[in-house]
């Protein structure tokens, strides 16, 4: 709760509420309780936040803290037991946006080529559903390609998804939750299962797709050096019942890079973040070997 | 001509084993004395294979025709019901329990109350294979499409996907290995279906004629109607093999697909 009296080395930029302009996805007392009576478990506490338009908010915490479900509530996928959940204005369930989403694991369809992958919202979503179906098939490959080529998957269309590396199919997943252009982009640990190196890879091409759509991102994240490399925004969740326990912004200049990974106050907002979440996992941060 | 050796090489083995049985079972027979009223040769099989092919071929052609018409009518309401079963699991929990009970009746034991029904003939044949290919094929496709991965469902849903753009692209399609699977068990147990129904309740197909011949002591023929619902049943699994191949070979990562 005192999250703002612990000193900020980086204070600078917006505030995280932006009282002029309406909030693109607002929780107003959104909270989660699976089942009922005596086995009630509240999954998340009465929660309120505000993300702007254009925003990247990263959502860290310790496990089973309702960060995901957070997310879920975003995508339209959970809806809150008590309180309400509004995104472009309106309550979920009747929102007009678009929605893209990544998760770890990258569930690519194996049975189709990387471009068919990353053509599936194409042909669900509105409007390009009908384009699909009046013949707009070459146009909407041209588009696929130029997203591949982005991330560093040109010529990659043709292949299947298990012929690429665990880097190169989360490439392939991230195309697929933007191919469509959508309004939101939902991350849930994305870069989770990869390698230090593809990670750190996979972070510069997000920030660089993030640069150039502007589009609102929430990343759910374990990783503290992720979520203040790629995010505007860091709210910090406690325990179960999950709650925010700190919302500060991370004032670094774009684009970012490795290097600024090591500079003293970025690693000074790590630890700080750290030692948020080790106090809301309710341990001390002290492997018992060291005492 | 590499690529006929190499055919020839991976063959080669299979066939030297079926060749290999056959001729023990001659060698046998010879070696013995074994009457062919007990065991016929392969040889005196095949000669009234050639000698009653006459005979034999109206009863192959009416038992391959309730054989697929009865699997025929299985894989469409055996699809229907394990996409129906596989999508809720409402329905799977309510469902199953009577599935499993009603596939644990032999099925020998319902040919009797068909024929109550619909006379001797073919239509207890039709649906002795039918129902006998039901069950194999309803499991299967549920667990395909209940196993889809749950974040790709999520994704789906986030897409505002409908139930049926998530059948159609994803369930379905993931459902195909488990579905050709069954189907190559369902075509070989609908022979089975058939068979026993004509045996018991028929006065045509292979299995009538097996009983007709068996019960004139004509136990070549007997074996003959043994050697073509053999011949039978591995060319229909050849079928269904081929087009599983042609339709599923991403789940066994096909080193040609890639080549795109």
């Amino acid at each position: 709760m005192n999250a703002h009296s612990a000193p900020h080395p980086i204070v600078a930029g917006p505030a995280p509420d932006h009282p002029g302009r309406p909030a693109f996805i607002a929780f107003e007392d959104a909270a989660i309780t699976y089942g009922r009576g005596d086995k009630a478990v509240q999954a998340l506490a009465p929660t309120s936040l505000k993300i702007a338009e254009g925003d990247f908010v990263a959502l860290v915490g310790p496990s089973g803290c309702g960060k995901s479900t957070i997310l879920k509530m975003v995508g339209e996928l959970l809806a809150p037991t008590s309180g309400h959940v509004f995104v472009a204005g309106r309550e979920i369930g009747a929102t007009p946006i678009r929605i893209g989403m990544a998760y770890q694991n990258p569930t690519l369809l194996p049975w189709l080529t990387v471009r068919d992958n990353v053509m599936l919202p194409l042909k669900i979503v509105p409007p390009f559903r009908q384009q699909f179906r009046a013949k707009r098939r070459g146009e909407f490959r041209d588009r696929v390609e130029a997203l591949l080529a982005q991330v560093g998957l040109g010529g990659f269309g043709d292949k299947y998804p298990w012929q690429l590396s665990g880097g190169m199919m989360q490439r392939a997943n991230l195309c697929r939750a933007l191919i469509h252009d959508p309004d939101l982009l939902l991350l849930d640990e994305p870069f989770g299962a990869l390698d230090q190196f593809t990670r750190e890879e996979l972070w510069a091409i997000m920030q660089d797709l993030w640069l150039s759509k502007r589009l609102t991102v929430l990343l759910v994240t374990h990783d503290l050096k992720e979520a203040a490399y790629l995010a505007n925004r860091i709210c910090v969740m406690s325990a179960r019942p999950g709650r925010i326990l700190d919302d500060s912004p991370v004032a670094l200049a774009r684009p970012r890079t490795i290097e600024m990974t090591f500079a003293p106050d970025f690693v000074a907002l790590n630890q700080r973040l750290r030692a948020l979440i080790v106090g809301a996992r309710g341990g001390t941060g002290i492997v018992s070997g060291h005492r | 001509m590499d690529h006929l050796k190499e055919t020839l090489r991976d063959n080669a083995a299979p066939v030297a084993l079926i060749a290999g049985v056959f001729a023990v079972w001659e060698l046998a027979c010879l070696v013995f004395g074994i009457s062919d009223i007990l065991l016929p040769r392969p040889s005196q099989i095949v000669a009234a294979l050639v000698k009653y092919w006459p005979a034999i071929w109206p009863h192959t052609w009416q038992t391959l025709y309730t054989t697929l018409v009865g699997f025929g009518l299985g894989v469409v309401i055996g699809l229907l019901l394990g996409i129906l079963i596989g999508s809720s699991r409402l329905a799977f929990r309510t469902a199953y329990p009577l599935l499993v009970g009603f596939s644990s009746i032999p099925k020998v034991a319902v040919v009797p109350i068909f024929v109550l029904w619909y006379g001797a003939g073919t239509v207890p044949a039709i649906l002795t294979a039918m129902i006998i290919c039901i069950f194999p094929i309803v499991v299967n496709v549920a667990t395909g499409i209940a196993t889809v991965e749950p974040e790709l469902e999520d994704v789906m849903r986030t897409l505002k996907a409908s139930r049926w753009d998530i059948l159609w692209t994803v369930s379905l399609p993931r459902a195909m290995p488990y579905f050709f699977a069954a189907l190559k068990v369902a075509i070989t147990l609908a022979f089975v279906g058939s068979v026993v129904a004509e045996t018991v309740a028929s006065n045509r197909g292979i299995g009538n004629m097996m009983m007709i011949a068996s019960s004139s002591f004509n136990v070549p023929l007997v074996f003959a109607g043994l050697f073509v619902l053999a011949g039978l049943g591995v060319a229909l699994y050849l079928v269904f093999s081929l087009i599983e191949y042609r339709v599923t070979g991403w789940a066994t990562r096909r080193s040609d697909l890639a080549a795109g």
